[in-house]
């Protein structure tokens, strides 16, 4: 469809030739355009990728796992991927209701860039890269590179994001995703983790865990993950998870949900929580 | 503005419908403008709510975030698409599920797609299924209860049964809710209405100056309204000796949100108009007195004083002191405010979502400058009102467009503006001491509290009174001095919402309660017991009562308290982060005006063609007066509910039956219905020369009445009827036996008092601070029972706005007027609840009925603080309990 003001193309081809045309509003599943005006349509141009086929799919090969732009929340959930990818099922189904789990996509997730986004530090813990494309060409960059503060990323003019992709590597490992919030569903988070590990022989092989809602954007906990190595993938673990190793990466906010003090003391609680039943469970 | 437009090919219900429209345009507005589906009802525009939940190819999807782009070749099913009610809204019916029914559409539409890949969900699947639907009326259980019986026995409702008081039928205005038929104030769009809009002040106070507006006007085809083109007294209020808003604001604004013009025209311009760009220019004024003739921004003191407080207490054995504050609290009502506007001949007639339609139409033709009777007010349904419906919204607004337009005129509130600019619960500061003897017994209390009314008075005189005559709970306090001020603020109007006052004052009292309990040694239930008001004891006013049923109420928790300490107890036994405590409230709640005229009027009659026609002016904002009023005219008139038919709510119609509030309508309304009830039996016998033990048929034309004696047949049709087409009928008046108190708060407040009591269980993570309440207890005294699921359903929906009130609400202006950021509770949130009903039979009430609406939110809260207290000792005095201030108090109690 082609109306002017409002696009919908069919392929990307044709998609990347309206982005060359002039500054356009991208849209997918319009969770976030729509709660962010009180107007009765969308304030145009508006560039609506969900009419590229080609970029809803979850699909894993020997790179790794490719999930496209315009690939939904419920998507993901039903796509078969490794216990790797767990944690980002678990936050799939935290993100707002079902009915935005079956509109909102995880690439306009990552591309609303709010710093309490569920799928952030999933993403995050899965060294994703963000796949870009322009009539240019193409190019890839990591999560952590791609958003760069609170509502923004470094999405060029002209640019759109195709895909999200995770390395072959990072698709290995038992995963957890840990949410607090105020009330049951369709809340905001006031802290999230997510963890994974690969536990190798007994021990921690490879881990990569992630603090959401706890600093302008969600951020790596490096220091952690890197005593974790070598430690043994049983109750024992609890010691080597300190404050020391956590708090630093840090820098939360009061606001209306919670103060900065307590954001402080329930990620790291989480953190500790996801690791431990984890190990539990492995 | 992307105003291009397209033809798209829709399939809606199967249907196929080509339109052009902007590719851009929400599915919402498609569906209900566009297509005229206003089934599909919108909560928020923002994926917040769940009320426009609509199938696309079968999951469930926010049709107000759906560009109708996307649906082009895609299966679009709405409500509508089943004509006559199918098993899952048949079950909705049978359970009670639809109270107000704004937010039933959505969840028929996400309970589809559920039961189509889950027949037989769980509680638990059927919870996290619609965990995306918010409902404010039900607390959820009996929708859950529906979508889990989906397939239950469907056994015709006991409406034809004669003495239907006591039975639980299921609402008489139910069909229309779950088929999405029912008109809420946005659903009903006169031919060529106009379309409104307010500009709106952004902060406050400020001054404001307008620029050229017959320019701006003229440039966009618009037309402008403001306060110079209102005719009439541009002031109005709930209470006329203190009535000080104007419907548009004169030359300053005294709160974010308040209206200070109108734009209207066609809904295509409106609808795309930049108001950024209306000609006004703000500038921010210094602090000075909201009002200039309230001095400190005091707007009243409420007093009550009995003995001597002071003295008691100095002298009581044991003495605990302690303080509580409590936010503004937002209604969160799913719908809205909405409504419209047309001339009938030189009558102004306004259909929008109202609380109290008699004042809705004084106030809207005083500021109108008409007379009352060329207003007629046609009550929408309203989608959740819980008390702030009750203040005008957005009549005179559309009414003044309608007037000076002479074309119809619609207006519907976004999210943001409804939560900006309507009144919430007052914000409380409050400080009590309670004392009590070495046997337990108290003997002096005393209360103070100060209430942030906000930028204008509506309810804040009646808080301020309703509270101090409340503070001391159900209980015999001998010593007793409460005063409560309201403050004016620049800020949000604080109004009416479910208790007046009454549930703030009731959580610093319930958790000082706990606090002597324990002082005293005696077990908390005990201790209330020990104290409860008891029939012919006179309560803080001075007013020996009768009837009083909290005895009864903490009896009967008696057994469910020992269990529950007991669950507790094992629950901690095996340690963990999760603690286990319990704890327990009581409330009690005068029904009605406090000390000033408060009359119902109830028509009944019969046509000479044997029509039985109700005129039932109390207005039903889903609580169910339209079903309880029924039933008690039934009984008293002994002819069965299923033969009435229900005239109004409509100014033109119905006699005045008040306003819905303060618990009023089974009471005051339902003993007016049973007076009249009762006078239209007596006309009916004495036209047969009965006695009164006859058993009265109306069957087509003819009444029948028959006793042990013979029989008697009237033919309707040989009388000729009356002004208002009746053969046969009754009008029956009924205003409460009061008196007006004096300057210490003494006299006879109310006539009928209704009691409770509740026990909360709850689960709180002691790491996090986060808490489950896992299960409620609720014992309510309604003196008489009238409909036990309706009034289950109203148990069920005040504990679900008393826990949201205990851990998670908090309106804070600007920041959280939306329903992401302003969190009520959600499916997944709410308790197991078994509910209690104790019958003491109240001597004035209709059948000895008691109200119900407020009481059931009153003690929830301190219920849920002083089982959290129970379980960790985290003494949460700020509200809501947030799981940061609950860490804090549990690490503060260490």
């Amino acid at each position: 469809m082609q109306t002017p003001g409002y696009y919908r193309p069919e392929t990307m081809t044709e998609a990347l030739d309206i982005l060359a045309r002039g500054p356009v509003t991208l849209a997918a599943g319009c969770t976030d355009l729509f709660a962010a005006t009180g107007a009765r349509a969308l304030p145009g141009p508006v560039l609506d990728i969900t009419g590229v086929d080609a970029l809803r799919c979850a699909t894993r090969d020997a790179d790794g796992v490719h999930i496209g732009a315009a690939t939904t929340w419920s998507d993901l959930v039903a796509a078969d991927l490794p216990p790797a990818f767990d944690m980002l099922k678990q936050a799939a189904v935290e993100v707002g209701s079902l009915q935005i789990q079956n509109a909102a996509t995880l690439a306009g997730n990552i591309c609303n860039a709010s710093p309490a986004a569920d799928g952030a530090p999933c993403l995050l813990a899965l060294d994703a890269e963000v796949e870009l494309a322009s009539a240019s060409g193409a190019r890839r960059m990591p999560l952590a590179a791609f958003v760069t503060g609170p509502r923004q990323t470094a999405l060029a003019p002209g640019e759109m994001v195709t895909g999200l992709h995770v390395p072959a590597d990072a698709t290995r490992g038992i995963s957890r995703f840990e949410k607090l919030g105020a009330r049951r569903y369709l809340v905001i988070s006031i802290a999230m983790v997510a963890a994974r590990l690969v536990i190798e022989q007994g021990r921690i092989a490879g881990a990569a865990i992630a603090v959401g809602a706890c600093s302008a954007v969600a951020v790596r906990l490096t220091a952690l993950e890197a005593a974790l190595i070598g430690a043994p993938a049983d109750a024992r673990l609890a010691a080597v998870v300190t404050d020391a190793l956590i708090r630093p990466a840090l820098a939360p906010i009061d606001d209306i949900r919670a103060d900065a003090a307590y954001r402080m003391d329930a990620a790291a609680e989480l953190v500790r929580r996801a690791l431990a039943e984890l190990v539990a469970g492995s | 503005m992307n105003r291009a437009l397209t033809t798209l090919t829709l399939s809606v219900n199967g249907a196929a419908h080509a339109l052009p429209v902007a590719p851009g345009r929400r599915l919402s507005e498609v569906l209900r403008e566009d297509l005229g589906l206003r089934g599909t009802k919108v909560g928020c525009d923002a994926g917040d709510c769940g009320a426009c939940t609509v199938l696309l190819d079968g999951a469930p999807v926010c049709a107000c975030l759906t560009p109708v782009a996307q649906v082009a070749g895609r299966a679009v099913t709405t409500i509508e698409a089943t004509r006559e009610p199918d098993a899952l809204q048949r079950a909705f019916l049978r359970h009670g599920a639809a109270q107000c029914g704004i937010c039933t559409p959505g969840m028929l539409m996400t309970a589809r797609a559920l039961l189509a890949r889950n027949p037989h969900p769980t509680r638990a699947e059927a919870a996290a299924a619609l965990g995306g639907v918010l409902c404010r009326c039900t607390g959820y259980t009996r929708i859950i209860d529906a979508v889990c019986d989906v397939n239950g026995d469907d056994a015709p409702a006991p409406a034809g049964a004669v003495g239907a008081v006591g039975a639980p039928l299921p609402r008489l205005d139910g069909l229309p809710k779950v088929t999405g038929a029912e008109v809420f104030g946005a659903d009903h769009c006169p031919e060529g209405a106009f379309l409104v809009r307010a500009i709106r002040a952004p902060d406050a106070p400020v001054w404001f100056t307008f620029g050229d507006l017959a320019g701006w006007a003229a440039r966009e085809g618009v037309q402008v309204f403001t306060a110079a083109d209102i005719p009439g007294e541009n002031r109005f209020g709930v209470i006329p000796s203190f009535a000080d808003q104007p419907a548009l604001a004169e030359r300053h604004a005294r709160l974010r949100g308040e209206a200070v013009a109108l734009v209207a025209g066609e809904a295509s311009v409106i609808e795309s108009l930049d108001l950024d760009r209306f000609p006004v220019e703000w500038a921010l004024m210094s602090e000075c007195d909201v009002h200039a003739p309230r001095p400190d921004n005091l707007l009243i003191i409420g007093r009550v004083r009995r003995g001597d407080a002071d003295a008691a207490l100095e002298s009581a054995a044991h003495v605990v002191e302690g303080s509580a504050e409590t936010p503004y609290i937002e209604h969160a009502y799913i719908e809205p405010e909405a409504g419209a506007a047309w001339m009938e001949g030189d009558t102004l007639v306004i259909q929008a979502c109202t609380q109290a339609p008699v004042m809705d139409r004084d106030s809207t033709a005083a500021v109108l400058g008409l007379p009352r009777e060329r207003v007629r007010i046609i009550p929408a349904a309203a989608g959740g009102g819980f008390g702030s419906k009750l203040d005008l919204s957005l009549q005179p607004l559309i009414g003044l467009v309608t007037l000076s337009t002479g074309r119809p005129a619609r207006m519907i509130y976004s999210r943001g503006e409804s939560m900006a600019s309507t009144t919430k619960r007052h914000p409380a500061k409050m400080r009590a001491a309670i004392g009590a003897d070495e046997t337990g017994r108290i003997t002096g209390m005393r209360f103070q509290g100060a209430f942030n009314t906000g930028a204008y008075a509506s309810w804040g005189p009646t808080v301020a009174g309703r509270v101090p005559v409340h503070a001391s709970g159900p209980y015999f306090i001998p010593h007793y001095h409460a005063e409560a001020d309201a403050r004016h603020s620049h800020s949000a109007i604080s109004g009416a919402f479910r208790g007046f006052g009454v549930p703030q004052a009731a959580i610093l009292q319930e958790t000082l309660f706990d606090d002597l309990a324990q002082q005293c040694g005696i077990d908390r239930l005990k201790f209330r017991r020990l104290n409860a008001l008891q029939s012919g004891q006179a309560t803080v006013c001075g007013q020996e009562v009768q009837g009083v049923g909290i005895s009864a109420c903490l009896d009967a928790l008696t057994r469910p308290w020992a269990d529950a300490l007991a669950r507790a107890e094992a629950a901690n036994a095996g340690g963990g982060a999760w603690r286990h405590g319990v704890g327990v409230a009581s409330c009690w709640y005068g029904c009605g005006n406090t000390g000033l005229p408060n009359p119902s009027t109830i028509r009944v009659g019969i046509t000479p063609e044997g029509a039985l026609r109700l005129h039932q002016g109390a207005t039903d904002i889903g609580q169910g007066s339209n079903t309880v009023i029924t039933q008690i005219c039934a009984e008293a008139l002994g002819l069965p509910v299923d033969q009435f038919s229900l005239i109004g709510p409509d100014t033109a119609l119905t006699p005045d039956c008040g306003k819905t509030s303060a618990s009023r309508q089974t009471y005051v309304t339902g003993k007016a219905a049973l007076q009249a009830g009762a006078a239209l039996r007596a006309a009916i016998l004495t036209l047969g020369n009965m006695g009164p033990d006859a058993r009265i048929t109306l069957a087509g034309s003819t009444l029948l009445m028959r006793d042990g004696a013979g029989e008697r047949r009237v033919d309707l049709r040989d009388i000729a009827p009356d002004a208002n087409g009746y053969a046969i009928a009754a009008e029956e008046t009924y205003d409460p036996p009061t008196t007006p108190l004096d300057a210490d708060g003494q006299g006879i407040p109310y006539a009928v008092y209704g009691y409770g009591a509740q026990i909360a269980e709850v689960a709180v993570d002691a790491t996090l601070g986060t808490v489950k309440v896992t299960r409620m207890t609720a014992a309510h005294d309604l003196g008489r029972v009238i409909n036990p699921q309706l009034a289950e359903g109203q148990v069920q929906g005040g504990i679900a706005q008393g826990l949201g009130m205990a851990l998670m609400e908090e309106f804070i202006p600007g920041r959280t007027e939306n329903l992401h950021d302003y969190l009520i509770p959600t499916t997944g949130d709410m308790p197991l609840i078994e509910t209690i009903f104790i019958e003491e039979p109240d001597p004035e009430g209709p059948l000895g009925a008691k109200g119900l609406g407020e009481h059931v939110l009153i003690p929830t809260a301190p219920a849920i603080l002083n089982a959290i207290r129970h379980a960790t000792g985290a003494r949460i005095t700020t509200l809501p309990a947030l799981p940061h201030r609950v860490l804090a108090a549990i690490r503060a109690a260490r």
